[in-house]
């Protein structure tokens, strides 16, 4: 069959299994949309207002499925707006396939109008990206981009389309299977490397998991959960795998890291065993590396060789897909049988129980004031771990992550290695797509909110009932913290208090509006707004100055967390002396 | 990390695509690794080629640098030479352009035979000299012809192949 490239694209994508594709239309693409009008009916195109938001929103619906997210823009301005979306992806390890026009072959390098060289420009921040050169290459490289971006670690591939190429004719025939002869990630762990964790496992005294994203790409909490019930093992889990293990499970210990709960971090401080699966030993996890614990046996699962021994050098690197090293891991368990592993474990699980109930997360409540964190149990309350929760960056984010139940996998979506501000509300956009029945929240902070504000006008548009839960504390807030902890109280440049009035702004955009500024009023607002059936923009004035707690200042131990009040003298000392070695998030 | 820095060479079969030479470069500046030289050129399946880099860092550097470069899609085949523990031959060929009039000439002429060079080029002034080695005996030619004066250098950079039978090859 002779197809226009226009037509292979939108034929290549339905094989390809694409329900939905991100996009703004502009002239190097303008033939794939005129195009579009022919499969309109077979795939769900969603027109955003920024293209930074078509990738966030492909990453949302990429993380809450497992399936590559789809974004397609112009060439120029529209592929370099795609630029924070893509690395956002990259940083957390996310599939999604990023198409952008091009000017015609025979205009590259001309500095042709709205030429920019965005294979060259994405190079860092792509797992590999293409620039088609004929209409005969296009089915293949599309099968390939998808192939790269969901198998091994997943991540984005962006193919950039000439428009003579999307223009030009060729025989289509969509390729059944794909062969890259220097790609071939490894699936199966080493046989032997399995047994040397197993007998780890067996000999120690205070094992504990820490686990992260890869649970959740590998689809293998189920796995892990076995693993966790038949070693009794407590689990810490990294901001990326919350969800990933039950979080009201009783092994659960908590997020572990800068802003990780007091038991999982003196959890990770004095095990005798670290399982660390599909997580890669971030900074804002280890603090100060060489005392990460320091005195522990370290296994580490993940499915990229890279990221073994990269931070921390580790005695057991299992290289693999997380669900099916559990799976080997569980087998080569089966085979001791004569391990009682409570008894093993009844002392360490009785330790951490102890540092569990001492040093819960807490914070004080107000009946004056919002507590950004009573927002964050009004919500769990509510929700039950049904809704997807999404979230921006800052304080907000944190107070999300300790303070909502997660209970699901897939169902909290942060961007946590770049740290976007602005990703929350569209990667909402994408939950909602995939998602059209359930309960999407965005937590956003009232300044994340305003970078990407303007995709009210598209869950306008189709309906999606997204629900934004505006942190609202005038500030930007988690800088403002590093300052009153670090800089002298010197708040410079981060007090955001000349702001639109949201609630009016959502109207302006035909889009429900709420405020809530006491307490009493809370519940109501929230209950309000879940059950409204569009979407929904909720402004909840907080207390400007609280703080995300427990902390531990950058660069430092773990072991030494600044608590929440109230707080015991040593405790404050701790604080004077923290010094930060690096800048906020 | 201990300042314990080892100088390695890593050989590498890549696909013989535009970018290719892009993506490997560009991974050495992103992550702060050290070139210190780097050939490339086709091998007998033109599809193919073959690239050595000579780079410096600690032993747990270079390892991820070699993790590094075998996740780049394009990249086929990673050995880094030095840690294989097997010998190898490495060479490199420079070009030399050298103040040559009066005893200078005789001089370069004299150094260049020493260490089986050929002259190349040859001007009233100056004598271009071409030397094919490994590192030290290019050090060697090029430190004592300082004392000529040189014009101009061109250096390849290193290739390097594993000795006996064993080789790098796509499986
Ligand atoms: C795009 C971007 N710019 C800057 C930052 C640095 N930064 C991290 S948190 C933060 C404050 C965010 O403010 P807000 O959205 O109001 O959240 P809050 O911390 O107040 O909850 C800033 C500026 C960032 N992470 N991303
Ligand atoms: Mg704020």
């Amino acid at each position: 069959m002779r197809l226009k490239g226009f037509e292979i694209f939108w034929e290549s994508l339905i094989r390809e299994g694409v329900e939905v594709v991100f996009g703004l239309p502009g002239g190097a693409v303008i033939s794939i949309y005129h195009a579009y009008a022919k499969y309109r009916d077979r795939i769900k195109h969603i027109l955003v207002r920024h293209e930074q938001a078509a990738v966030h929103a492909a990453d949302g619906y990429a993380r809450s499925t497992g399936r590559p997210g789809v974004a397609l823009v112009t060439s120029g301005p529209g592929a370099t707006n795609t630029v924070t979306g893509i690395a956002t992806s990259y940083m957390d390890s996310s599939p999604v396939v990023v198409f952008t026009g091009q000017v015609p072959t025979s205009l590259i390098g001309m500095d042709a109008f709205q030429e920019a060289d965005i294979v060259g420009i994405t190079r860092p921040c792509t797992k590999h990206n293409y620039i088609v050169k004929s209409t005969e290459e296009l089915a293949k490289t599309i099968k390939e981009a998808f192939y790269i971006a969901r198998t091994g670690r997943p991540g984005p591939v962006l193919v950039d389309i000439p428009r003579d190429v999307s223009t030009g004719e060729a025989e289509f025939e969509y390729p059944e299977s794909v062969y890259i002869r220097s790609y071939n990630p490894n699936i199966k762990g080493h046989p032997y490397q399995v047994k040397k964790a197993v007998d780890a496992i067996v000999s120690a005294k205070r094992p504990v998991i820490y686990a992260g994203g890869g649970i959740n790409w590998a689809n293998a909490y189920d796995e892990l959960k076995m693993l966790v019930e038949i070693i009794q093992v407590p689990v810490a889990l990294t901001l990326m795998g919350l969800g990933a293990f039950p979080g009201d499970h009783e092994l659960f210990l908590g997020m572990l890291g800068m802003h990780g709960t007091y038991a999982a971090n003196m959890a990770v401080t004095e095990c005798d065993l670290l399982i660390a699966i599909g997580v890669r030993f971030d900074d804002r996890v280890t603090g100060k590396v060489d005392d990460f614990a320091r005195d522990a046996i370290k296994i580490h699962i993940d499915i990229d060789p890279a990221s073994i021994s990269k931070n921390v050098i580790v005695d057991i690197p299992i290289v693999g897909d997380a669900k099916v090293v559990l799976s080997q891991l569980l087998d080569e368990l089966r085979e001791r049988k004569n391990v009682n592993w409570y008894e093993k474990h009844k002392e360490w699980l009785e330790r951490v129980k102890e540092w569990k109930k001492k040093y819960p997360l807490k914070y004080e409540n107000s009946d004056e004031v919002i507590k950004p964190q009573y927002v964050m149990e009004v919500v769990s309350e509510l929700t039950q771990g049904n809704a997807y929760i999404c979230t921006d960056v800052g304080q907000h984010q944190m107070w999300a992550a300790q303070f909502i139940k997660h209970k699901y996998p897939r169902h909290f979506i942060t961007s946590g290695g770049l740290g976007t501000m602005g990703f929350g509300f569209p990667a909402a956009i994408g939950v909602q797509a995939a998602h059209p029945d359930d309960l999407v929240i965005d937590i956003a902070g009232d300044g994340s909110i305003q970078m990407n504000i303007q995709e009210l006008a598209t869950v306008k548009q189709y309906n999606l009932p997204v629900k934004v839960v505006i942190i609202n504390n005038g500030y930007l807030g988690m800088v403002r913290q590093w300052q009153e902890l670090f800089f002298d109280r010197v708040y410079s440049e981060t007090d955001i208090s000349v702001q639109p009035d949201f609630v009016r702004l959502a109207e302006a955009y035909g889009v429900k509006g709420l405020r809530a500024t006491k307490p009493a009023e809370l519940e109501k607002v929230l209950t309000e707004a879940f059950e409204h059936k569009g979407p929904v923009v909720v402004d909840v004035h907080v207390d400007r100055e609280e703080n995300v707690l427990p902390m531990v200042p950058a660069g430092g131990s773990i072991r030494n967390m600044i608590l929440a009040p109230p707080r015991t003298k040593e405790e404050d000392d701790r604080i004077k002396e923290a010094k930060p070695l690096d800048f906020p998030s | 990390m201990k300042e314990e820095r080892e100088k390695h060479i890593i050989a590498l079969l890549v696909e013989n695509k535009p970018g290719v030479l892009a993506r490997i470069a560009g991974l050495f500046s992103a992550k702060n690794y050290n070139i210190l030289s780097l050939t490339v050129g086709e091998t007998t399946d033109p599809e193919v080629s073959r690239m050595t880099i000579v780079t410096e860092g600690h032993p747990l550097i270079i390892e991820q640098i070699v993790k590094q470069l075998r996740k780049l899609i394009d990249v086929i085949k990673v050995m880094d030479l030095t840690e294989v523990g097997e010998k190898y031959v490495e060479r490199e060929l420079v070009l030399v352009k050298v103040n040559a009039k009066g005893e200078s000439r005789a001089e370069a002429m004299r150094i260049a035979q020493i260490f089986r060079g050929n002259i190349v080029d040859v001007s009233p002034d100056t004598l271009t000299i071409e030397f094919t080695g490994n590192e030290e005996k290019i050090e060697a030619a090029i430190n004592l012809l300082k004392e000529c004066g040189i014009r101009e250098l061109a250096r390849t950079g290193k290739v390097a192949m594993l000795r006996g039978t064993k080789s790098l090859k796509i499986s």
